[in-house]
């Protein structure tokens, strides 16, 4: 078995309750553990779960939050933006079509500074439809200022939920969070996951206090125009802001882990990559699937790893660099496409390593569009790409893996 | 609640202090007097949202700010449903004692805020939503929007020799709210200013939501003098091209039914956007009009 | 404080002196609008009866109740003349201004 992406803290002696649950459900369970002031949501597949358990928990009072049935995804994140405003917690959920609606809000949010929570369901995007999961959606929204963040598996899912309040709401980052699950691979598949008690989170999660909000002592005039002279101060400081969470990532993961016994590493997570050759680098729950097949090329001789990237803003760049140092040659699986030219998150990886000048051999495949399955022979084919690539082959810059066709190039 | 509920607000007994102020709008907004007033009504303890639209545009630019309370810039679709939030995180937060105002004009209410007003009624969020209505999209230049009158020229409905103007009706936005069972509804202008004061301290008081549609002319946007916006805005009523009126359970109540109406031509005519108009359009209007009229003198309360 | 005043406005030197994004104090006013007029409301104190509609009206809230009678603050008066047409004892004139 693949050894877990995150640590137990032997020193943490803490009962919590197991619950088989998805990872709809086990982001549900983190919101009512942190009880925000405001939920506004929309319903979407595949995130409508979260909407559900969450307007349940109201119905039985165990979840004490104002629950708003808004009418769009824009009027979601509007709403949100209003109760943030004024100084309250909020979440709100989107994915896909809904969250392309409220893309203006996405922008609005960031630029005035509301520490908001958004859980987003990454699913592939019209046209043509297509209801099952990959990055399209959050990745198209790179450039809105939101902190991204790209999570594994249900436990991840409960406990960023929690961090994400504690990064966003830190006066230093004030910076809106999109917590980002597969869709219905990560967000509708059932595992078993440790449910903390409230109490602990309570303790942890201090509660959201700003001195920028609308308030009846100090009244506020907000959301204003800027002229020429001033737009690219506020928006140099947003981009500070961001780089400056990265710090407050790290000290936050590092709290988490001593309240809880959990502690994700950071910014990334790396698999068998300090003496690796090949190292395959990806986002989100296909992980899993890449380090069942490096465990088992490590068995057949490879020298190999996985990285996985958590936080896609602020990007890991240094820590990309430094993982990567004496590896040969690198692939980047993008569920994702910028179309002409190449998969997002490539992109970003190319533009971090390019920086460190070096010869290693940089691979783009594109899979896993419109739901379409990662299998383990997809990630064979990568890793033998690679090894290929660097003995002189052709390889193609960017490919499309597992195409169900044959293509004329 | 304010601390004026009781009492009848009016030029006497108005609070002193101004919520907006400095401002840049043109000399002579009707909008403006609109929301100045609105704000004197509800007084310190009120959050205020606005979209894009004259009034954010002339009261928001960094460091010039000029609403004296809380009040912030929505997007443009958002105000109602920034509202809803506003409200939901005032209520969350335990705060008593406060008004959640939004001012928004044409677009931001009857187009591309429509959607988010039905919701913020659906809900009955506890809000006061302010259209204030000067006929087309003026802080981006006087296009046609879906409150602009019939015949009215604008920079999208231009007047030529093919087409005079805007071919249609204005939209029925106090119907429209009103189909939606709203809490309390009503329409105002501030040629009749007591009434519009006392409407807006009834919204104030309103368990739920409300809905207050005040006309406010822009003599920029009509082409009519300066010091004119009073004026105008008396003789609409006047005409019986817009009225006063309310809903509130069930039931539409007329303010004010005049015994004859004054002269519409003379009222469309000074103004610049309806100089092209020939004598078959004025029929038109009238006609529209009686026919209006005589349905609500039959259904509504007089 | 009645109503918002002009405010001395020191442009920042460093990131830190803005504010923390678009979230400021609210009134907070750094320049007149008096250079919009070309006229200026001139009240006859002899023929104001105080009956304020001019204070009502106003746009801009510069009419101001003061001794009875009502006082004009012309770093915001844009001359827009719709006390003069309100008053309903003509003790309102617009007078050229000269600059």
């Amino acid at each position: 078995m693949p050894q877990r992406g995150y640590f137990i803290d032997k020193g943490t002696q803490v009962m919590n309750r197991k619950e088989f649950i998805s990872g709809n459900e086990a982001v549900a369970e983190g919101v009512r553990l942190v009880e925000p002031h405001v939920i506004a949501a929309y319903p979407i597949t595949p995130q409508t779960v979260v909407v559900e358990r969450l307007s349940e928990m109201v119905e039985d009072g165990s979840l004490r939050s104002e629950f708003l049935h808004v009418e769009s995804e824009h009027s979601a994140l509007s709403a949100c933006m209003g109760a943030s405003a004024i100084g309250a917690r909020t979440f709100t959920a989107s994915s896909s079509q809904g969250l392309l609606y409220l893309a203006e809000c996405l922008h609005y949010a960031s630029g005035g500074r509301f520490p908001i929570v958004m859980m987003n369901a990454n699913r592939s995007l019209a046209l043509p439809w297509s209801i099952y999961g990959d990055h399209r959606d959050s990745l198209s929204q790179l450039d809105s200022g939101w902190i991204q963040i790209y999570v594994e598996d249900a436990q991840e899912s409960l406990d960023m939920v929690i961090q994400s309040f504690a990064i966003a709401e830190n006066l230093k980052v004030l910076t809106p969070v999109m917590l980002n699950l597969d869709g219905f691979v990560l967000t509708h598949t059932y595992e078993l996951v440790e449910i903390p008690e409230k109490e602990t989170v309570e303790a942890w999660l201090p509660p959201f206090k700003t001195p920028y909000a609308m308030d009846l002592d100090k009244p506020k005039n907000m959301g204003f125009s800027s002229q020429p002279c001033d737009n690219m101060e506020f928006k140099y400081q947003q981009h500070r802001a961001v780089i400056d969470a990265k710090q407050i990532i790290k000290e936050v993961d590092a709290s988490f882990g001593k309240a809880f016994g959990r502690s994700y590493g950071g910014m990334v997570d790396a698999y068998r990559c300090e003496d690796a050759e090949l190292i395959v680098i990806s986002l989100g729950s296909t992980t899993g699937t890449c380090r069942t097949v490096a465990d088992e090329l490590r068995e057949e001789g490879w020298k190999v790893g996985v990285l996985r990237i958590r936080f896609m803003r602020p990007f890991p760049e240094e820590e990309i660099i430094e993982i990567t140092k004496n590896a040969k040659a690198i692939a980047v699986i993008d569920r994702d496409i910028s179309f002409g030219f190449e998969g997002t998150v490539y992109t970003n990886v190319n533009s971090a390593l390019s920086r460190n000048n070096n010869s290693i051999l940089k691979l783009n495949f594109i899979a896993g569009l419109g739901g379409r399955d990662i299998s383990k022979e997809s990630i064979r084919e990568v890793f033998s790409d690679l090894g290929e690539g660097l003995n002189h082959g052709k390889v193609k810059h960017v490919k499309f893996l597992n195409l169900g066709v044959k293509i004329d190039e | 609640m304010s601390n004026q509920a009781i009492t009848k607000i009016n030029a006497r007994t108005i609070t002193d202090k101004e919520f907006f102020y400095g401002h840049k709008a043109c000399a002579g907004c009707g909008g403006s007097v609109a929301v100045r007033l609105a704000l004197k009504v509800l007084g310190e303890r009120t959050f205020t949202v606005v979209p894009a639209g004259c009034m954010s545009a002339v009261g928001f630019i960094y460091p010039q700010l000029c609403f004296a309370n809380n009040a912030i810039i929505s997007t443009f679709p958002g105000t109602a449903s920034m509202l809803s939030g506003v409200a939901a995180g005032a209520k969350a937060l335990g705060l008593k004692d406060y008004h959640v105002v939004g001012i928004a004009g044409d677009g931001g209410t009857a187009d591309i805020g429509i959607q988010a007003l039905s919701g913020a009624i659906d809900r009955r969020d506890k809000i006061i939503y302010i259209c204030y209505d000067n006929e087309a999209y003026m802080n981006t230049g006087i296009q046609k929007s879906g409150l602009t009158p019939f015949g009215a020229k604008t920079t999208t409905t231009p007047a030529g020799q093919n087409i005079r103007g805007t071919v249609t009706q204005k939209k029925n936005m106090f119907e429209i709210v009103a189909a939606h069972g709203i809490d309390y509804a009503a329409t105002a202008s501030i040629g009749y200013i007591q009434d519009f004061l006392n409407k807006i301290q009834k919204a104030s008081q309103v368990e739920g939501t409300s809905y207050i549609h005040v006309f406010a002319p822009c003599p920029t946007g009509w082409g009519t003098p300066v010091d004119s916006a009073i004026d105008i805005a008396k003789e609409v009523v006047d005409t019986g091209l817009w009225y006063l009126a309310e809903y509130e359970n069930d039931e539409f109540t007329l303010n004010r039914n005049p015994k004859a109406f004054s002269s519409v031509e003379k009222y469309l005519k000074q103004q610049s956007r309806f100089k092209h108009l020939i004598d078959e359009d004025i029929e038109t209007i009238v006609t529209s009009r009686d026919k209006k009229w005589e349905r609500i003198r039959r259904t509504w309360k007089l | 404080m009645n109503r918002p005043e002009l405010k001395q406005f020191i442009k920042p030197k460093h990131i830190n002196d803005y504010p923390v994004g678009p979230s400021f104090d609210a009134g907070f006013l750094t320049s007149e609008n008096s250079g919009w007029r070309t006229e200026k409301p001139i009240v006859d104190a002899e023929k104001c009866i105080g009956c304020w509609q001019c204070y009502l009206f106003c746009p801009e809230g510069v009419i101001f109740k003061s001794n009875n009678i009502i006082d004009i603050d012309y770093a915001f008066c844009k001359g827009c003349g719709i006390c003069a047409r309100v008053c309903p004892k003509e003790a309102i004139s617009l007078i050229k201004e000269h600059k």
